[in-house]
């Protein structure tokens, strides 16, 4: 055990380990690490620009009442299936599932054991293991184009609480299939943590494309640790708004195993008040002949702090390789700030690589452009902010989620003109 | 005229040329000068520390700074972030001070030891030439004890000081004690502190209010005793509305045995100063498997007031190891720091180097350029801070970094990091990372270019922007330095 009091991990000390075992060797190794884990410091260059001190404050404790006083969607022609503090909520779910679409709960069936991605010498991975409330396993079946996207509602309530969920995809081969998650909080809901974890394996030349929605509340955890492979000719597209959260961290890890792959990530990230967002890429190329594309905007206003880390690898003999890495920011106020860390690590030759990072704030002659058209300074600066983060918002391919995600951006930051 | 220090080339110097040159693969500097040496026992304590201080005969506050630094060293331990892999040098298996035996001062180049002589023509150093032909007063180390300091007297008309760092120590401990230390403290980093405790000698550089050198002033740093760890410490003052255009130039013998170098550069850049730093480096990077060479652990700094100017430009072919960043406190309002860098590796060489910007003050603006150059199994990787805090208002920051592959088993990496508090800040960073064009290659050949000539024009132009920021004298050397450099590294 840690002899610094402070330093040891105090915020699960209320939480039971739950029965979910899927992959016991697993299990056991995040449970031997978790005994003496300490929480990470800023001296840890991977968290060293989120405090997570904060976390120790709180004693999470799990609960597992579903009711709520309003229903989520984001896509409302989707098939959607609802949780709450990571236990499902059967009556906001749809039953029936587009054919080809196979799901199954973690919690409480019998199914194949899995070989887990996930690291269970990480902490919040480990944690993720050991406390898991639930968790499910998406298949998609050969040669299916599912129509309907699938839509994964995660909503925290109450105060205190912990949800520890897992979602685990498989898109097998020629599918292709479009997936929404979403995270909410219900009002009044205080000082909750989503400590989620994601694994997908696209399968040979499989199309898949995750829109991943953050709209949870200024006092809200967020932590995703988020594992892709991409086998041979595949897409994978992903998709990730942080429209709400108090301390959030995305660790989003892609592996293209396939040759032939296509990879793109989006992300946007806009903050007001002490919020923080810490965005965490990395595209690890190990196969030759692949591409990627990568686009994070920001947007911090008060005292907000946004992080955005991304990683590049191509690996020895990864020959051919496309990686196109772009990260933009714009601080509206004194007291906000950002820390952006593009890293390219590159061990083949025959690649075009690059990365760029800006961070500016609003061109004052832009506005001066709009205000001799009539258009008041703050219409003029929100036209301005919004098209900043339209380029990254048109890359949803999905309309339904595009408008949600517009019309919330709206609603918060009174865009309307 | 162009003065060659690196390369006894003719005036007119034609492709064939070259082409003999190029035939010379061997490391060109790799010899050693037989002089009996005053060295202290290997291994390092507070005794030794004592030695070195007795033995430069210093005041007891140098040797307090000293002995706090050895504390202040004790208790750390050696960075590991940095992208190298290297066998962790052994502390007390080096020796901390040795000495060219005889020291006393030269009144004239007729006095300096023949021997020494010879080593400096071997290097394409002639001070006669030098101060015949061209403007530069090169003040040349060897093995850490200033041989010869010439053009002094030109400079002390004009109340420039330029001396080595013990002279400095000396005559003008005022100077030395104001200023040393404050742009890197003994706490800065494991380097910096051992360089602190156990730094033999240096340059120092004086230039007074409102003084504009008239010349560039170089030193030459030369490892030399075998098994001599060199831990320099160069401070350059430049006083208000003062310019200086520093250049530092290194070579060292082929070894087997690894060499530490751990050194400080200091300047200090007050109100409307300038000062204008340039290194050509090329310490022996070691065999083709990687045997010896030198580790390069530098810890170099300036700070500047108010509109001030730091200008950083560095070649960088040589050493096994590189861990350096030249970095700029932008202090002053409307202060400017500047980095141009070209960073060649080949075989086994490891280079981990960038730069810091910090910015404090209002209008301040920095520019990083960084070329890397990769070849054989070398690894080169840009590591580099902006950081702009919640008083720098208007801060402008561009940095470019683009890494050249040369060969499938190299590698080049980017690690920027970009902190910023203030929302009327601009910055910008770019990096890329490509192959050496086979198109470009094929034209020059179509046109009867050699393959490895091609390969020298292709990178010369690729490095042009930061080659343009070398003084004439240098820019020059450091082309074939680039070409000598990459020999047989296309795969």
């Amino acid at each position: 055990m840690s002899t610094d009091s402070n330093k040891g991990i105090k915020f699960t000390e209320q939480l039971q380990s739950t029965a979910i075992n899927i992959d016991p060797d697993l299990k056991k190794r995040a449970n031997d690490f978790l005994k003496d884990a300490e929480l990470p410091t800023t001296r840890n260059e991977a968290w060293k620009y989120t405090r997570l001190a904060k976390l120790n404050k709180v004693a999470f404790v799990q609960n597992e009442d579903t009711s709520l006083s309003r229903s989520f969607e984001i896509d409302r022609e989707a098939c959607r299936i609802t949780f709450v503090n990571g236990n499902l909520a059967t009556n906001l779910s749809d039953l029936k599932l587009p054919e080809g679409v196979n799901i199954v709960r973690l919690r409480g069936n019998q199914h194949e054991q899995f070989k887990l991605k996930t690291n269970p010498e990480e902490l919040f991975g480990a944690i993720n293991l050991s406390y898991l409330s639930d968790g499910i396993y998406i298949h998609v079946s050969k040669k299916v184009k599912v129509d309907q996207p699938i839509e994964i509602i995660h909503v925290l309530k109450g105060s205190d609480v912990i949800s520890n969920f897992k979602t685990i995809i498989k898109a097998e081969e020629f599918s292709q299939v479009n997936i929404i998650q979403g995270f909410f909080a219900e009002d009044g809901a205080s000082s909750c943590f989503m400590n989620n974890s994601l694994e997908i394996d696209v399968m040979d030349n499989a199309i898949l494309s995750l829109d991943k929605i953050q709209d949870e509340n200024k006092e809200a955890f967020h932590i995703s640790n988020e594992m892709i492979d991409q086998q041979k000719d595949s897409t994978f597209t992903i998709n990730t708004h942080t429209l709400n959260g108090g301390l959030v961290r995305n660790n989003l890890n892609i592996r293209v195993l396939g040759t032939n792959c296509s990879t793109n990530l989006f992300g946007t990230y806009l903050l007001n008040g002490r919020q923080h967002v810490d965005n965490h890429t990395v595209v690890d190329h190990k196969v030759p002949h692949c591409e990627s594309n990568e686009l994070y905007k920001g947007v911090m206003n008060d005292q907000s702090t946004g992080v955005f880390n991304g990683k590049v690898f191509v690996r020895e003999d990864a020959q051919k390789i496309n990686a196109f890495q772009s990260n933009a920011n714009i601080l509206l106020s004194d007291t906000a700030s950002i820390n952006s860390k593009p890293e390219l690590e590159i061990y083949a030759d025959d690649v075009k690589c690059s990365h760029g990072s800006t961070t500016g704030q609003l061109d004052e002659e832009a506005i001066y452009y709009l205000q001799t058209r009539g258009i008041s300074k703050t219409s003029a600066r929100n036209l301005l902010i919004r098209a900043f983060v339209e380029e990254v918002l048109e890359n949803i391919a999905n309309e339904n989620v595009r408008q949600f995600t517009e019309s919330r951006l709206n609603d918060r930051f009174n865009w309307a003109l | 005229m162009v003065n060659h220090f690196l390369f006894d080339i003719m005036p007119n110097y034609t492709e064939d040329d070259l082409a003999k040159d190029l035939e010379k693969k061997e490391y060109k500097f790799g010899f050693t000068t037989n002089i009996e040496s005053d060295r202290a026992p290997k291994g390092l304590n507070e005794d030794i520390i004592r030695f070195i201080s007795a033995k430069k005969n210093e005041p007891e506050w140098l040797l307090e700074y000293r002995l706090n630094a050895f504390k202040v060293w004790s208790e750390m331990t050696e960075p590991e972030w940095a992208h190298i892999t290297y066998e962790k040098p052994d502390f007390q298996d080096i020796t901390y001070y040795a000495a060219p035996k005889q020291t006393k001062k030269y009144e004239s180049w007729d006095d300096v030891d023949p021997e020494m002589k010879e080593t400096m023509a071997k290097l394409g150093i002639s001070l006669e030439e030098q101060k015949r032909l061209t403007g530069v007063a090169v003040d040349f180390v060897m093995d850490s004890v200033s041989v010869a300091t010439s053009f002094k007297e030109k400079l002390k008309e004009l109340g420039i000081i330029f001396c080595s760092f013990s002279e400095a120590v000396q005559d003008y401990p005022e100077l030395v004690r104001e200023h040393m230390g404050t742009v890197v403290p003994t706490t800065d980093n494991f380097y910096a502190a051992l360089n602190s405790a156990v730094f033999t000698d240096g340059s120092f550089c004086y230039i007074p209010k409102g003084v504009r050198c008239p010349m560039e002033l170089s030193t030459y740093f030369r490892i030399n005793e075998a098994g001599t760890g060199q831990f320099e410490r160069t401070l350059v003052v430049a006083d208000e509305g003062a310019y200086v255009s520093y250049l530092e130039g290194c070579t060292a013998p082929q070894r087997d045995e690894h060499q530490l170098h751990a050194a400080v550069v200091e300047l200090i850049a007050k109100d409307n100063a300038e000062i204008k730093y340039s290194t050509v480096q090329n310490w022996y990077p070691g065999d083709e498997e990687g045997k010896g060479g030198v580790y390069n652990f530098v810890t170099k700094r300036g700070i500047c007031g108010t509109n001030s100017k730091i200008s950083w430009t560095q070649v960088e072919t040589g050493s096994a190891i590189t861990w350096k960043y030249p970095s700029c406190i932008l202090k002053g309002d409307n202060s400017i720091g500047e980095f141009y860098s070209v960073a060649v590796t080949n075989n086994m060489q490891q280079a981990d180097t960038g730069t810091k910007m910090i910015h404090l003050g209002k209008n301040t603006k920095s520019t990083i350029i960084s070329k890397g150059i990769s070849g054989g199994k070398s690894h080169n990787s840009y590591r580099g801070l902006v950081q702009i805090h919640k008083s720098a208002e208007n801060a402008r920051n561009f940095s470019q970094c683009d890494s050249l592959l040369m060969t499938d088993t190299s590698g080049a990496h980017t690690f920027p990091y970009i902190e910023c508090k203030n929302s009327s800040a601009k910055i910008e960073h770019e990096a890329t990372t490509s192959k050496i064009g086979e198109d470009q290659i094929f034209y020059c050949k179509q046109r009867g270019i050699s393959e490895e000539k091609a390969i020298g024009l292709i990178v010369n132009g690729y490095c042009k922007e930061v080659l343009n920021q070398l003084p004439m004298e240098f820019a020059v050397e450091a082309q074939k330095l680039l070409s000598i450099s990459l020999e047989g590294s296309v795969g």
